[in-house]
């Protein structure tokens, strides 16, 4: 049969992933707490992001997967920054 | 082919039990599907230029001629959207796309045949919503295609519905843009390398994926404006402190981009017409191909050279204005590489080819317009004129509108398996030339006259000008009239063609025309380049 | 041409990685739609940065955090009840997708409280209480109930996805070696547990 998953994830490792999972919205929520003025939004959004790593890299085997499908993942991902970046040209010297 | 007699043709055979139209109706085949596009999208084209013809007839004397301006103001809007979602952007990927695309990479279909199906059904419920949006209380939508806010939500004309209707449509665009990504990616045949793709192929493939990254961003625009329209939730209304300069950027993050859904697979039929008739390989076969996906990724980058006059910053305006110098570059190697291959080529000048001569000249007007409206300075002056409706026409019509003639002139023997009227389609070419630089030219001197756009009457000055505008329109749509003519007549009554009238190499001209139902009688091994003439004598013995 | 060669070809020949290709580039769109959201809230919270910490103070954060919990565990059975299929377990592969399936109605529940209790306060898209506000207090709560709101939709699909999931695999049209439609459904899944990691911060950690 072509192009079933071959690489298969132990059960262990999905529950570690999970477990960081919740240690990273724990940190998260704590940190919240604390007033750190300009990087709180910094700090939440780089938390999110390892979070959303982990989450595509091995809930969604994107690490075991066509290697085409990362230069997907590239293409949406630059795209969405372009788009950001250059919105912000005109908000941020308005 | 020897046996070519043998092999029924998939008119003669269905993927499905059933006969007659629900044979058509519950297709998987993309060829079907292919020419069901056909029918819808043509309808709707007859019916977006009627409208423009009515138009026309209004503003052929100043003041009011045969329609209120609230009148006007509706058909300018439908025009558009007709145009825009259901003509031009469905156009050339759903029609020739899906026929040829998988013919062409050796593959006997596209990757999600269903879903292909199921695209063409999307499409056609969202053509239904814009009609039945006509007819409701309320009344035609007025806010122009463009949809600007904060008009879009005070209209109390039926914008919700026709808003609904064009998310439905992006749908239908999304999911082909993906089935057509997939199939490239898997169903290429052996041999056939990525670098071994006709050209057509590469910019749809291109095409595809603008249509997978921009087309969310429009769906969830015109889903934020319909809320809002519901619910009252503050968004973009500057009542509630909302932005509308930034619905402007949303919409146009899309509506930029869609301008390359709209013309990147017309450049690439122009690459196939261009070898076939010059007898000659492409010029500089990779760097058209890279040239596509350049195209298709610097053309997100200039939205906003639609909004110098929004309000928007300085900084943003100078800076969209240099990217949009930009993105000519890759059109500019194309227009190059397109006369480097001609140039010494042993060129038969077929009716697609003329068609070709067209667009490159009308498209050329279109492009260096558009230079104009892209530097800043200009536009200012411009914006909101009959300059940008010149321009926009003649990129959108003169480019993408006579790709379409030609690419229907240059694969209609093959996708009917029948011959037109050479000499007719000789003459058409130099009509719609005429009728067309007739009905659009004077805008372009009207609009730097100062004439605004979506006005249903004008200053007596502009008479003349929008008189030969409207006579050129009856040229313009007798001559497309009298195409559609003779092209249903050579449907029942031309001459049969072979499976290769033009001398063409790509696969397409391989197996008979029409194409039989799995396209070919084994999957092919490519060994051939694409533009590669030398095969031609070996066609001509299989 | 032979019947028997119009069957051949027509017959779908399966390329689970290519169900897999389109489902992928079908997450991307949406990941682009919600990128499109995110970039409204964005402009907003830059032009508006007071407005929406005060606002973010009404959000229970506790409920945020809980269905966060809830949503990331949602994935892992997900995950897991595929790795059970592939291991051929069926049993155990029904259980977790259940299981998932009760995780996502949880957090919809979790979710029509938060809303009934804003609404009860009165802070509802339209509301003279809401409209009383400031400008950017208006925005905040508007992208609020549309962004979590339409969230919430893509769960009630991945909960009608997973029911039509569970039902396969009982009746063995998804099985140990063909379960592609599984694994799509798991990265619909997941793509919404994605969208949530983002949400959660935004609306309900600005303090
Ligand atoms: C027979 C052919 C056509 C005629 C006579 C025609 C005529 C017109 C006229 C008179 C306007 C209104 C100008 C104004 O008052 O501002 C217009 C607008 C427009 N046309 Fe056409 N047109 C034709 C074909 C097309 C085609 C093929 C396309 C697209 C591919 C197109 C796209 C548009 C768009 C987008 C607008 C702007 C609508 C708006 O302002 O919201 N037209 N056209
Ligand atoms: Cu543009």
């Amino acid at each position: 049969m072509s192009g079933n998953n071959k690489h298969h994830i132990s059960y262990g490792t999905y529950i570690i992933v999970w477990l960081a999972l919740l240690a990273f919205t724990s940190l998260t929520v704590t940190i919240a707490g604390v007033n750190l003025g300009r990087y709180t939004l910094f700090i939440a959004l780089s938390i999110a992001a390892i979070k959303s790593a982990l989450v595509i890299n091995i809930f969604m085997h994107i690490k075991f997967d066509e290697p085409i499908f990362k230069v997907f993942l590239g293409i949406s991902g630059s795209t969405l920054f372009i788009i950001f970046l250059l919105t912000f040209f005109d908000y941020i010297y308005r | 082919m020897a046996n070519e007699i043998a092999v029924k043709n998939f008119y003669q055979q269905s993927t499905n039990k059933h006969t007659g139209i629900l044979s058509w109706l519950l297709t998987k085949d993309h060829k079907r599907i292919g020419l069901m596009y056909m029918m819808a999208i043509m309808s709707f084209f007859v019916v977006g230029m009627i409208i423009g013809l009515l138009m026309r007839l209004e503003l052929i004397a100043p003041g009011r001629t045969i329609m209120n301006a609230q009148t006007y103001n509706t058909l300018f809007t439908l025009h558009g959207v007709i145009m825009i979602f259901l003509f031009i952007i469905p156009g050339l990927p759903a029609i020739f796309g899906n026929f040829f695309l998988p013919i062409q990479i050796g593959a006997a279909d596209v990757a999600f045949p269903r879903l292909n199906l199921l695209s063409w059904y999307i499409y056609m419920i969202g053509a239904t919503l814009v009609i039945v949006s006509l007819f409701l209380p309320g009344g035609p939508i007025d806010t122009g295609w463009t949809f600007y806010i904060p008009y879009s939500i005070r209209s109390t004309t039926n914008v919700s519905m026709a808003l609904f209707a064009a998310f439905v449509l992006g749908f239908s665009s999304i999911l082909t843009g993906i089935n057509f990504i997939t199939t490239v990616h898997r169903l290429r045949a052996p041999g056939m390398g990525f670098f071994k793709m006709p050209l057509f192929v590469w910019a749809t493939y291109a095409t595809a994926w603008i249509q997978i990254i921009a087309t969310p961003v429009i769906a969830i625009t015109i889903l934020l404006v319909i809320i809002e329209r519901a619910f009252g939730v503050g968004i973009f209304d500057p009542a509630l402190g909302g932005d509308p300069i930034l619905f402007q950027h949303m919409f146009w993050i899309y509506s930029h981009p869609a301008v390359y859904i709209m013309i990147l697979p017309a450049m690439g039929v122009v690459s196939e017409i261009i070898p076939t008739f010059s007898r000659r390989t492409i010029f500089g076969y990779k760097q058209i191909a890279y040239s596509s996906l350049a195209i298709a990724f610097i053309g997100y980058l200039v939205w906003a050279h639609h909004m110098f006059s929004s309000g928007m910053s300085d900084t943003a305006r100078w800076i969209f204005s240099l990217l949009t110098f930009i993105v000519a570059l890759p059109s500019g190697v194309k227009i190059f590489n397109w006369v480097a291959t001609m140039y010494k080529g042993s060129i038969d000048p077929q009716p697609p080819f003329l068609w070709v001569m067209n667009f490159i000249f009308l498209f050329s007007i279109g492009g260096l317009t558009g230079l104009v409206l892209g530097s800043l300075a200009t536009d200012i002056h411009l914006t909101d004129t009959y300059f940008v409706v010149a321009h926009f026409h003649y990129v959108m019509f003169g480019g993408t509108g006579t790709i379409f003639f030609a690419a229907l002139h240059y694969w209609f023997p093959k996708m009917f398996g029948r011959m037109y009227n050479m000499k007719f389609a000789r003459i058409a070419v130099v009509l719609y030339f005429i009728g067309f630089n007739m009905l659009y030219f004077p805008k372009f001197i009207m609009g730097y006259m100062g004439m605004p756009r979506r006005y249903y009457d004008y200053l007596p000055q502009f008479t003349p000008y929008q008189r030969i505008s409207t006579i050129g329109s009856w040229i313009l749509v007798g001559t497309i009239f009298f195409i559609f003519g003779y092209l249903i007549h050579a449907l029942r009554k031309g001459k049969k063609a072979t499976s290769n009238p033009w001398g063409g190499v790509t696969m397409e001209w391989h197996i008979p025309s029409p194409p039989p139902l799995e396209n070919f009688k084994t999957i092919p091994t490519v060994t051939h380049e694409p533009y590669d003439f030398s095969q031609l004598k070996e066609m001509k013995n299989e | 041409m032979s019947d028997h060669q119009e069957a051949a070809v027509h017959q779908l020949h399966r390329d689970d990685a290519g169900a897999r290709m389109g489902m992928w580039l079908f997450l991307f769109t949406e990941v682009l739609l919600f990128g499109g959201m995110f970039l409204v809230y964005a402009v907003y919270r830059y032009q508006y940065p007071d407005q929406f910490h005060l606002a973010a103070r009404e959000l229970n954060t506790t409920l945020g955090t809980l269905n966060t919990i809830i949503l990331l565990t949602s994935s892992l059975t997900v995950a897991l009840s595929i790795a059970a299929l592939q291991n051929g377990n069926k049993f155990l592969s029904l259980i977790l997708l259940s299981a998932t399936l009760l995780f996502a109605l949880t957090f919809m529940v979790i979710k029509y409280f938060e809303w009934t209790t804003k609404i009860a306060h009165g802070i509802y898209p339209g509301s003279p209480e809401l409209l009383t506000k400031p400008n950017g207090q208006i925005l905040f709560f508007g992208l609020y109930y549309v962004m979590t709101g339409l969230h919430g939709l893509h769960v009630l699909v991945g909960m009608v996805v997973i029911s039509f999931m569970i039902v396969f695999i009982a009746r063995d049209k998804v099985t140990p070696d063909n379960y592609v439609k599984l694994e799509n459904s798991g990265l619909y899944w997941h793509l919404v547990d994605l969208i949530w990691i983002f949400l959660f911060p935004l609306f309900y950690l600005i303090q």
